[in-house]
């Protein structure tokens, strides 16, 4: 083979890995986006503990039939997975930001209430954050208040 | 109540804030006696920490008195003197009960869980409470201290309040250090940083045995007060090759185990420094990893390093092959306070542990943005402004 055909070759099959990784990872992060993964925490304690009767933690009851739970033993002796997904659909795209902007994104009120459940279960009681210091309001579309509340999923109350 | 709020980058005034409640059975209210800054407190003051907020109440170092408990407190009632651990605790989830307190799945109830940012959640704590919890700092004349069976310490009748303070944060960062890192007897300790947290790890060394422990730092106030105060040797590293330095002080060999207590203001050392264009370039703390590579690469074969400093971002320039080539164990940790605060009151009791020293300027709370000036630009010697809110 010439040196030219190879090098041609050899930049169509990189071009070709590229695209691939490209087109893969995009629609790899949109499958995940659309799944509906068990959110799951481990509680220090046994199952006949954190579900007395069969019964669920308080935080979670609250979120009714609107979501599904999964209870196990922890390995180790590191006590019991927690587990729970809505069932409703996630939603997607401009959708999916709004609702988690608005903190209405189901997986976030489903994540709180497996860490209030754990947190009730563990100490005896949900842990609430300090009123905030001063009111005054944090200027318009400043990042770091966004982002927090994005990722934590939880709100001051 | 009167308290210090972060305004802004570089801005800090006293405000008048509403006064804390009662908001869990396991809380109680504290009223401040004593409150020191600390070093993790500068990266937040340049406003290019973690997020914080206008309105923001810091501060995490304090001591004082109960004035108030929740129905479910035991240990403590109104007129305790106590000291506060900086980290908030639970004490039952599975990190605190195997003393992996800072690792507290339960004291982070606040926004921004640090579970997404790390891949794990990690304990709440006073004076961040945009980004560590939602908790309120201790520059202020009451605090809301949650789980006040936890993280609330008795100071013992025998300990100066001045020492008492330190066993907040500062104390037990050093001894996590000290501990985590491995010393054992006969040990030799570099420690980097003469801050009040390098001193604490210095001496923490120490009291665990080792028999050489060698501090770094660049200010002749703080290697004197070292070498005076905790009885370490020292290194000015503007004078020395530090790893060279290291390795002749210690038979070739290098220290046993490494402590870094500097953070991210890391200074460069010995080497030429960049022009200042190119460092404008590449950024503030484009290379602030200088005492922990100096560290890895000082360390002895098998050895240990441990990083107390408090680094917010990812992290280039790191000399990764050495930790496997020279078999090194590399961790790091936030203070895990409960698990060490009784037994360093009993030592500063018995005159073993003394950190009154470090507090170089005490002042009232309305003077702290200026005590926090003084403490960012170490000028006039200051390695801890204390204020006194009630003075
Ligand atoms: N892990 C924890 O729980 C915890 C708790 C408290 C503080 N910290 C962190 O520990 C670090 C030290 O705290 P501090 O209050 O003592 O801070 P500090 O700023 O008072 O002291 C840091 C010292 O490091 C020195 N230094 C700078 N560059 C150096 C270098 N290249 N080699 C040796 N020394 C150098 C400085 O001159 C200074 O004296 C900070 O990063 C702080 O955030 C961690
Ligand atoms: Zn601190
Ligand atoms: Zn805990």
């Amino acid at each position: 083979m010439k040196r030219g055909a190879l090098a041609a070759v050899t930049l169509g099959a990189l071009g070709a890995a590229v695209t691939h990784r490209l087109w893969s990872s995009r629609e790899r992060a949109r499958a995940e986006r659309r799944r509906i993964r068990w959110q799951v925490v481990t509680i220090n304690r046994r199952p006949e503990e954190v579900m007395p009767e069969g019964r669920l933690p308080e935080p979670l009851a609250r979120l009714g039939e609107s979501i599904e739970v999964q209870v196990r033993d922890a390995p180790g002796g590191r006590g019991t997975e927690l587990g729970a997904r809505p069932h409703a659909r996630i939603p997607s795209g401009v959708e999916e930001v709004m609702a988690r902007l608005g903190g209405e994104d189901p997986r976030q009120a489903v994540r709180r209430a497996l860490r209030e459940s754990k947190c009730l279960i563990e100490t005896g009681e949900v842990l609430r954050a300090d009123e905030p210091a001063a009111r005054r309001p944090a200027p318009i579309g400043r990042p770091p208040a966004v982002a927090a509340r994005r990722a934590g999923g939880e709100e001051r109350r | 109540m009167k308290a210090l709020c972060w305004r802004g980058p570089g801005e800090l005034s006293v405000d008048r804030v509403p006064d804390p409640r009662i908001l869990n059975d396991q809380d109680a209210i504290v009223k401040v006696t004593l409150s020191a800054t600390c070093g993790s407190d500068l990266d937040l003051l340049g406003g290019h920490g973690p997020a914080v907020r206008p309105g923001d109440v810091i501060g995490h170092e304090f001591l004082g008195e109960v004035v108030e408990v929740g129905q479910g407190v035991r240990r403590h009632r109104p007129g305790d003197r106590v000291v506060v651990c900086s980290v908030i605790g639970c004490g039952r989830c599975w990190h605190c009960e195997r003393d992996m307190w800072s690792l507290c799945e339960n004291s982070h109830p606040g926004p921004g869980a640090s579970g997404d940012r790390w891949g794990g959640d990690t304990a709440g704590m006073f004076g961040y409470p945009h980004a560590m919890g939602g908790f309120r700092g201790g520059h202020a004349e009451y605090v809301r201290v949650p789980f006040a069976d936890q993280g609330a310490f008795r100071v013992p009748d025998g300990v100066a309040e001045m020492d008492a303070l330190f066993a907040s944060d500062a104390a037990p960062t050093g001894w996590t250090g000290a501990h985590l890192g491995g010393v054992r007897p006969g040990d030799t300790v570099a420690v980097w940083g003469c801050g009040a947290v390098g001193q604490l790890a210095a001496r923490a060394a120490m009291l665990l045995g080792a028999e050489r422990v060698i501090a770094i730092d660049r200010h002749p106030e703080r290697l004197m007060m070292t070498e005076r105060h905790i009885g370490a040797e020292t290194i000015d590293y503007t004078r020395s090759d530090v790893p060279a330095d290291l390795r002749e002080r210690t038979g070739g060999r290098g220290p046993d185990v490494c402590v870094e207590a500097v953070g991210p203001e890391g200074a460069a050392t010995g080497r030429p420094r960049l022009p200042g264009r190119i460092r404008r370039r590449i950024g503030p703390g484009a290379d602030h990893l200088v005492a922990v590579r100096e560290a890895v690469r000082a360390c002895r074969t098998g050895g240990s390093v441990f990083v107390l400093g408090v680094f917010a971002g990812l992290a280039d320039r790191f000399p990764l092959g050495m930790i496997m080539d020279k078999g090194l164990t590399l961790r790091g940790a936030r203070q895990h306070g409960q698990h060490y605060i009784p037994r360093l009151l009993e030592l500063m009791g018995k005159g073993e542990l003394r950190a009154a020293h470090l507090a170089t300027h005490v002042m009232t709370l309305q003077e702290a943005p200026r005590g926090y000036e003084l403490f960012r630009t170490r000028r006039d010697g200051c390695v801890r402004a204390v204020f006194r809110p009630w003075a």
